[in-house]
């Protein structure tokens, strides 16, 4: 007969937590900040075609780092749970703040009752009519969630983007000087430049009609930079 | 109500996970048209649309009458609706189902290039729309069949194509222009002597505003321009840029255009004329 290990519920969670965060600082990292018209979205992926960052619904973007499986789950939920509630009820009643509660659930869930936690982080963006109704919610792979305002980074160099960003970032940038501020917050914690072709970049713009999610393609990025 | 969908780490076998019409099946089956809910008496129903190409993709139209039996119903029902940024869908039938198709219909398409990160093909779009009317088969045979008209640009081929349904399914691609409805054939009639391939796209239109004004003529389900209240068709068209709806001032504008022209031909007269009337010898 084996005796069943003991494990303290303390270790155990403590455990989890490094094992999350040691998978999360692996990955590349995710800029989001407010500029004039809405919400732009910066990251270094050299894929054109895997993204970190996409649409969920009308007013609604997602953007994950870390596991990309595992972000990817989630962001299909999120896409199933906006489309189920806006077609039995209306497009105005799904709300970042219902996807976020969602999420957190959801990850929550995982991490408590699962042996393995998401190695993920992730953002869920709303652009308002206005720059103050703006919505970013900062989810950790462990459920907890965070209300932000201005910029958001998550990923492997989050901290030092942070710091960058808090020097550089300025409320109501238009959307050259965001990509600017972002892309170079990204080289300089990366150590070289990013070149055009290998950030992803996109938008939640407010002037759009009613999806607001746009991809900034590698020519406009290029343009947009000079 | 709650309308949480469940988290899935892997959706279960047998449902397609791009599928946004077995998603809701799956959670919210009530949100679903269904035959229970169906009362098959005396619904509204919509009338005469058409769809024709031209040179650089295609013009789809409607007109904005909805009747139900004699009367009518509604005098400014919308009957074209754009599906995604590159097609159309424009609805003959029971109103309430087939804008409820189209509803399902357009969360199906945005769901699929959410959650597959790009758009389905313009001929899948069109075999989806011919399950959808064959799911309904239920309701069709209880009197509230759907019988839409879809229309779209297709990005691969760089041309405008049209689809045609039957009230079961069948999906029938149209060469250059259909009109289904009451009116259908009498519009038709019109496009027929008009239509030459390589139209420009004013003149498809002015095809489009014309054929729908001769159904009104002819057909009482059929809703002409109304002046007096400002309710004119419904016309886009859809090209590589996308859909685009025509405003309404232009079409009041064409069809004044379109009156004057007949006007000038001698084609209306206040009164009609009929020959060989004579009293009753009492």
């Amino acid at each position: 007969m084996s005796l069943p290990y003991y494990i303290s519920p303390e270790q155990f969670m403590k455990d989890k937590h490094k094992y999350a965060r040691e998978g999360i600082s692996r990955g590349k990292s995710v800029l989001a900040m407010e500029f004039s018209d809405g919400v732009l979205f910066v990251a270094e992926n050299p894929s054109a075609t895997l993204h970190k960052v996409s649409e969920i619904y009308d007013k609604v973007a997602f953007a994950g780092v870390g596991k990309f499986n595992e972000f990817e789950t989630l962001r299909m939920h999120g896409i199933r749970q906006a489309d189920v509630r806006g077609y039995s009820y209306s497009r105005e009643d799904v709300t970042a703040r219902g996807l976020a509660n969602s999420y957190s659930q959801v990850l929550g869930l995982i991490f408590t009752e699962q042996l393995k936690p998401y190695e993920v982080e992730i953002l869920v963006a709303a652009v308002g009519d206005d720059p103050e109704t703006n919505e970013l919610y900062h989810i950790l792979y462990d459920g907890s969630v965070a209300d932000e305002h201005g910029y958001v980074a998550m990923g492997g160099e989050a901290e030092a983007l942070g710091e960058v960003l808090q020097k550089n970032y300025k409320d109501g940038m238009t959307m050259a000087a965001a990509l600017k501020v972002g892309s170079k917050a990204l080289s300089e914690v990366g150590g070289e430049a990013v070149p055009a072709d290998n950030l992803e970049v996109a938008v939640l713009d407010r002037k759009r009609e009613r999806r607001k999610f746009r991809r900034v393609s590698e020519k406009e990025i290029a343009e947009l930079s000079r | 109500m709650d309308s949480n969908v469940p988290f899935d780490q892997a959706p279960a076998a047998g449902i397609e996970p791009t599928s946004f019409s077995d998603l809701v099946r799956e959670n919210r089956p009530e949100a679903l048209p269904s035959v229970e809910q169906s009362a098959a008496a005396e619904a509204p129903h919509a009338t005469t649309i058409l769809a024709l190409r031209y040179d650089e993709g295609v013009v789809i139209a409607g007109d904005r009458r909805a009747t139900e039996g004699y009367s009518i119903a509604h005098r400014s029902i919308e009957k074209v609706f754009p599906t995604d940024e590159h097609s159309a869908v424009a609805i003959a039938g029971t109103a309430g189902p087939a804008i409820d198709m189209t509803r399902l219909f357009q969360t199906e398409l945005e769901h699929y290039e959410k959650i597959e990160g790009e758009q389905l093909t313009l001929e899948g779009k069109a075999n989806k729309l011919a399950q959808m009317l064959r799911a309904n088969l239920p309701m069709a045979m209880q009197g509230l069949g759907v019988i839409p008209l879809f229309a779209g640009y297709d990005l691969g081929r760089g041309l405008g194509r049209i689809f045609k349904y039957d009230m079961v399914g069948g999906r029938y691609e149209q060469e250059d222009f259909w009109a289904v409805g009451s009116g259908g054939r009498d519009a038709r009639a019109t496009i027929k002597k008009r239509y030459r391939p390589d139209l420009p796209r004013d003149e498809a239109v002015k095809i489009a505003l014309e054929a729908l004004y001769d159904a009104s003529e002819e057909d009482v389900g059929t809703g002409g321009p109304d002046v007096l209240r400002s309710i004119y068709p419904n016309i886009a068209f859809i090209s590589r840029e996308g859909y685009r709806r025509i405003g309404e001032e232009e079409i009041a504008a064409l069809f004044d255009a379109l009156l004057e022209e007949r006007k000038a031909a001698g084609r209306v007269h206040s009164r009609e004329s009929v020959p060989g009337s004579h009293e009753v010898n009492q």
